[in-house]
């Protein structure tokens, strides 16, 4: 089971990922990752004192998994967040490049059938 | 246009004069996330996925070209390039700093606008008919009402802590285009055997995880006893409704508990019990008021338009535009037009502030300066001369918002899901665009009719799925979107809660799902002249469902 703390910038609410020294990142490949419980415990408990030094919102600790030799979030609504819309891919951090790899399956299309 | 009053302005300043205080002090530590977060959402400022989200009340769904011009502005500068009108009426920034929301509220103060109550326990921004003040059936404008409710409400002591927030519809004409009987109050403008204006008063409506159509408590209010009638019912809900457990807490909830017949005795022995002289709306008062909503002065033209005609004759993308999107105007020669803000495949609600602008400028020269804000997620120019439609449509083609779909199957109500969204449950969004896209703008879709598809992506139904004809619901099960569809919902004068036909349908097979729906309703249909609804409440659930999962091959079973 892996880990990583995620929050939002105060000042701007921008998405960021906790680094291994305990700063905060906008790229989610610079996010920490905690493979023990106890890892993730310490890792929130920096982030609740970045949090007291008004420098992020509401941190909390998500399940990420190796998918073809690259991290990513577990859960959908994760991958979302770590990449933007999923409907406008000019948004967000999939268009600075700073987007977990592949952390999305489209969104299940059939092919078109003419009526 | 309601103009704000040197009450109203200083009021708005000083509330971001206020919030400038308290964002400064949230910034620099002096205030803790949880002080701050009440009042940042007192100020219609929500953190969301990715970012910040800044809900900006559109009253009653009126604009003018100023504040959509203003509106765009502030997405450029502050933003990024677009705006979402949502189904309140309102319009939502995705992406505001905020160390810049003061600068954007001080923006919007300048311009007679706010995002005072468009969040909390409070009361809401009050919607109205968007037709308001142009339709041929109008029986009186319901926006000054509205406007009086907002003066009334804003900030009002007693009612800005109630166990859960409260929404306020009002509709002006016979065919309730507001979906008052899906609100905590719906109000319908009628008038009495004398000709008095008057409001049949309904209760208890709402959507969310416990939908409910609301009852009617009174066939005729006066118009003068409005505030103090709704007082009496804020009064027992404010009171009585549960504030240990929110999803129980909407006045909904009590007014089930208590049975329609036990709501109205109880609001109306409220009514009597308290002398509410202090409320009751003096004549001149609303004079005042509705002068301010008078009808812009339009010249005398003739019922029929051989400009329109003659293109219509030889056009038949503008003849498609005609026959869907616009209606009946109260004086002859002129139209309402409906701006679809539903491209094929595109977003629905999204406007880019090119469009916004754009829109802005045909108000400006063709409307009155009027706009209005649809919870259907459209645009309204509300007073448009027959003869200036070609314009009209040729202009709004060049920006991308002439589709010709109006209340037809991609005219599709999302909320913003879980593209957007930190409490949904699925993504809604792309679900209309691929229904969009399959049913496109075609000849079927047209012969198809009116149907209303609406999409939420979780249980608190934002995009109002319940009263959708069709309406989709986005789930999460596993890990997997899944989408649950209900129908023969309905929003309108003859309101009702959509059945669930049965398990749900995974993202791959939700849109062949709805293509399922439609055919079924086109093989079953009594002529083209009775609608999706129609045909629905005449045949029932049965060959629907029997469609989906006993001869499809489609469901997920």
């Amino acid at each position: 089971m892996s880990e990583i703390i995620t929050a939002n910038r105060l000042i701007d609410g921008v998405v960021v990922f906790q680094e291994l020294a305990g700063g905060w990142s906008e790229d989610f490949a610079r996010a920490a990752i905690y493979e023990e419980k106890s890892a993730t415990q310490a890792g929130l408990a920096t982030a609740k004192q970045a949090e007291l030094a008004d420098l992020i919102v509401e941190p909390y600790a998500i399940l990420v998994e190796l998918r073809n030799g690259h991290y990513a979030p577990k859960a959908l609504r994760e991958a979302i967040r770590a990449t933007g819309p999923t409907i406008r891919l000019d948004l967000g951090k999939q268009a600075q490049g700073l987007a977990p790899i592949a952390a999305i399956k489209p969104h299940a299309e059939k092919p078109h059938v003419s009526l | 246009m309601y103009r704000y009053d040197e009450f109203d302005a200083a009021f708005v300043h000083a509330r971001v004069d206020q919030f400038r205080d308290q964002v400064a002090r949230r910034i620099s530590g002096e205030l803790t996330e949880e002080q701050f977060r009440p009042h940042r959402l007192m100020n219609g400022l929500y953190l969301q996925l990715h970012a910040y989200m800044l809900r900006i009340a559109v009253p009653y769904g009126t604009l003018s070209s100023k504040q959509l011009r203003k509106l765009a502005e502030i997405a450029r500068k502050f933003d990024r390039g677009y705006g979402h009108f949502t189904t309140r009426q309102n319009l939502q920034f995705n992406w505001p700093a905020l160390k810049d929301i003061p600068d954007i509220l001080a923006e919007l103060a300048s311009v007679e606008m706010h995002a005072i109550q468009t969040s909390g326990n409070c009361i809401r921004n009050v919607t109205a008919d968007h037709f308001a003040g142009a339709a041929a059936d109008e029986i009186a404008d319901p926006r000054p009402y509205a406007e009086i409710m907002r003066q009334w409400s804003s900030l009002h002591p007693e009612f800005s802590f109630l166990p859960r927030k409260f929404k306020i519809a009002v509709n002006g004409g016979p065919h309730d285009r507001a979906a008052i009987q899906a609100h905590d109050i719906g109000l319908q403008v009628v008038r009495n055997e004398r000709g008095e204006i008057g409001f049949a008063v309904y209760v208890g409506g709402g959507l969310g995880r416990t939908p409910m159509i609301g009852h009617k408590i009174r066939e005729f209010l006066p118009e003068g006893e409005l505030l103090a009638y709704i007082d009496a019912i804020l009064r027992v809900y404010n009171l009585e409704g549960r504030r240990d457990n929110k999803y129980k807490a909407r006045i909904k909830i009590l007014v089930h508990e208590k049975g329609a017949e036990g709501a109205r005795a109880e609001v109306e022995a409220e009514y009597a019990a308290h002398d509410r002289q202090g409320l009751t709306l003096p004549a001149e008062e609303i004079a005042r008021i509705n002068a301010y909503f008078a009808l812009p002065t339009l010249a005398t033209r003739s019922a029929v338009s051989e400009r329109v005609e003659r293109r219509r004759g030889k056009d038949a993308k503008f003849a498609a535009f005609l026959a869907s999107n616009i209606s009946a105007h109260k004086l002859p020669g002129h139209a309402i037009v409906t701006i679809s803000l539903k491209p094929i495949g595109g977003v629905p609600g999204d406007a880019s502030a090119d469009q916004m602008d754009a829109v802005a400028d045909l108000a400006e020269e063709y409307s009155s300066d009027e706009l209005r804000v649809s919870h259907e997620q459209n645009l309204v120019l509300p007073h448009v001369a027959l003869d200036d439609l070609p314009a009209v449509y040729d202009r709004l083609a060049s920006v991308g918002l002439a589709t010709a779909n109006a209340g037809q199957i991609s005219d599709i109500i999302a909320c913003p899901g879980l593209d957007y969204c930190a409490l949904a449950t699925a993504r809604s969004i792309p679900i209309a665009q691929r229904i969009s896209e399959h049913f496109g703008e075609t000849k079927r879709a047209s012969e198809i009719g009116p149907l209303k598809i609406k999409i939420s992506g979780c249980i608190n139904a934002c995009g109002h799925h319940h009263i959708g004809h069709i309406g989709i619901l986005g789930l999460e099960r596993a890990g997997e979107e899944t989408y649950q569809i209900t129908l023969g919902g309905s929003g309108d004068e003859r309101a009702s809660i959509g059945q669930i036909t049965g398990p749900g349908f995974s993202s791959e097979n939700v849109v062949d799902a709805v293509e399922t729906i439609v055919a079924t309703y086109m093989n079953r249909r009594d002529g083209a002249a009775e609608d999706f609804l129609s045909t629905y409440r005449r045949v029932g659930m049965a060959p629907f469902k029997e469609a989906l999962y006993e001869r499809s091959a489609g469901s997920d079973i």
